[in-house]
């Protein structure tokens, strides 16, 4: 067996040998495999978005139901973050401040969603919810609706991205330890108290980042929501079910790349969010 | 359309689709996937027509996905008031779930199919293979696209109307329009899972000298492909696919919509609604507007269901079940 210190030896050798020709190779590699996958189809939205101008690609954003589209999926996006922001703090303390039986399957089960594709989580709530599921004769009786509605959307979205601000502040409440939290108590702080002055500041740039990956999930939920929302245009159409739609229609023209090429913006705006929380947050 | 005038419809349509409805008509009319636009283009002539003899407004929502999945979703509880579909089996499917009364297709004439569609052809600039029947399709050099029929509703057609040719041809031979359908299948370069992926692949990946789907969309996809001068090509005979419609009575009665909801689909067909089918490229039973549309909509000798396969539970049972003859031929 060669140990670690003669391999990292072995692989610094090489590195200098034929360092700079492996290196070119693989950046270069990089850089093509990006341009090809990611680089070109984004251009390819923009560039057919605004095929015919600035005029036409603005007029297929703001027809009326383009318009409801985007306003849905950001009263979505609205309710779902703060519910899953509050979820994940709720998991995540639990979790890193206190030993239980089934601790370990209450870790395992908030990573479910991330296993599970999205379209099984919307089956699941058809199943449930829906006229002929488990609650569906109780919810007719007493007029609730649920599916094909925005509860339903709103339900499923929140499902899908269940563990994202979880997976991001649990290991920071982990790694810290209570011990700060410990001290604030013997000094008298309450848990209200505890919380916002210790906890919070501590997490807050995890919570942030959770935040953001959650919004950017939510906007582009597409599989779970398209089971349950109906598709009914102007009512229960979110963004992504709207794009396919156009993209499926005949003759639609930019209108499907104009509304895909907004789910792009969001996405980038998104992910230089959260290259800025990256680089701001001081554990990074 | 200036930009204010457009925010000030979408606010309208948010305040509309927030605020309950009040003193007004309001439908949800659920549908397959292309009929967007054919639609958009009939509802605000009914609304008008509805205006003008009731006095009152109506709102027509609009759903569209594939036309199984819908029927899937209505049974959850999609309201629907009305269903415009482009497979019966799917209403069959309510009925089984007890939302529409089993009679469907007496409620409305010609089987509750105000218009409908035949499986047609469309090949490339001038006809270079020279392509006019299914019997051109099984030539050496000819390649042949269609959507994979065990997948695709709009490939099932088409395998039928290929199926209803031959036996038309062969006077009734099973065994020799089984022979054709090999020959034919043996000329599909590539499956694709649905019409829209068959259509890329004759018109932008450019395989094939011939694409087969109804003829409503070989129309559309002319059209959006101008530049590329495809010609349509109807053959001299296939088969009829109806574009069944039928009010979900259990959810118009809860919404109220009983009245409108049969009005909207009676008044599909007047000629004034016929005309608008037409001009998407629909074969519309209205005889007059048929008349009109000779030319973009020629004759052709239609073979139904029931004529050439004894309905569609037989086909179920002996074409599409598991080692029917379908699955057979297919996998030779």
């Amino acid at each position: 067996m060669i140990s670690a210190e003669e391999q990292i030896a072995a692989s610094r050798h090489l590195a200098t040998k034929s360092g700079q020709g492996v290196q070119r190779f693989l950046i270069g590699l990089a850089v093509v495999l990006t341009a090809v996958m990611i680089v070109a189809p984004l251009a390819y939205i923009f560039r057919r978005a605004f095929a015919d101008g600035v005029g036409p690609y603005w007029a297929a954003i703001t027809t009326p139901d383009t318009l409801h589209a985007i306003w849905l999926t950001v009263i979505v996006t609205i309710v779902v973050v703060p519910v899953n922001v509050a979820f994940g703090i709720a998991v995540a303390w639990v979790v890193a401040r206190f030993r239980f039986p089934g601790r370990g399957l209450l870790m395992t089960l908030v990573e479910i969603p991330f296993s599970i594709s999205p379209i099984i989580a919307g089956i699941c709530y058809l199943l449930l919810y829906g006229r002929r599921g488990i609650l569906g004769p109780f919810l007719q009786e007493h007029n609730i609706t649920i599916l094909f509605a925005l509860p339903g959307i709103i339900l499923v979205t929140m499902f899908v991205t269940a563990p994202f601000v979880a997976r991001e502040v649990l290991p920071l409440m982990l790694a810290k330890g209570s011990e700060q939290e410990e001290a604030a108590v013997t000094l008298g702080a309450k848990g209200w108290q505890v919380f916002r002055y210790v906890t919070l500041p501590g997490i807050r740039w995890a919570l942030l980042y959770g935040a953001v990956l959650c919004s950017a999930r939510a906007v582009g939920e597409f599989g779970g929501v398209s089971v349950v929302s109906g598709r009914t245009r102007g009512q229960t159409n979110t963004l992504p079910l709207q794009v396919e739609q156009l993209f499926n229609d005949l003759n639609t023209g930019v209108a499907a790349f104009a509304a895909a090429s907004t789910l792009t913006v969001i996405a980038i705006i998104a992910l230089f969010a959260k290259a800025l929380l990256q680089a701001r947050a001081p554990h990074n | 359309m200036s930009l204010i005038s457009n925010l000030r419809a979408a606010a309208a349509v948010l305040v509309l689709s927030t605020a309950p409805a009040l003193a007004q008509d309001k439908i949800l009319n659920v549908s397959y996937d292309i009929a967007r636009e054919l639609f958009e283009a009939l509802n605000p002539v009914f609304a008008a027509d509805w205006k003008a003899k009731t006095g009152r407004d109506v709102t027509i929502d609009q759903s569209h996905a594939g036309s199984s999945a819908q029927a899937r979703a209505v049974l959850e509880g999609l309201p629907a008031d009305v269903v415009t579909f482009n497979q019966e089996t799917d209403i069959d499917t309510l009925v089984q779930g007890g939302l529409v009364p089993e009679n469907w297709r007496e409620l409305f004439p010609n089987g509750a199919s105000p218009y409908y569609s035949l499986p047609a052809f469309l090949v490339r600039k001038d006809n270079p293979k020279g392509i006019k029947d299914w019997n051109d399709l099984t030539r050496e050099d000819v390649k042949v696209v269609f959507p994979n029929p065990r997948t695709s509703g709009n490939g099932r057609y088409t395998y039928l109307a290929a199926y209803a040719y031959a036996l038309d041809a062969n006077g009734g031979n099973q065994e020799e329009a089984q022979e054709f359908i090999t020959k034919l299948f043996a000329n599909v370069p590539v499956f694709d899972t649905g019409g829209r992926a068959a259509t890329q692949t004759f018109a932008e990946r450019e395989i094939g000298d011939v694409l087969i789907t109804f003829e409503a969309e070989t129309a559309g996809i002319a059209a959006q492909y101008a530049d590329k001068e495809f010609v349509r090509v109807t053959p001299s005979v296939s088969l009829f696919a109806a574009f069944p419609v039928a009010v979900v009575a259990a959810n118009a009665e809860k919404n109220g919509s009983t009245e409108v909801s049969n009005a909207y689909l009676s008044w599909l067909y007047t000629p004034e609604a016929q005309k608008i089918l037409a001009q998407n490229h629909y074969r519309v039973t209205d005889a007059s507007v048929a008349a009109e549309f000779k030319e973009s909509l020629p004759e052709v000798k239609l073979v139904t269901v029931n004529e050439a396969f004894g309905g569609w539970a037989k086909i179920r049972e002996e074409h599409l079940s598991e080692g029917g003859i379908l699955e057979t031929l297919f996998n030779n």
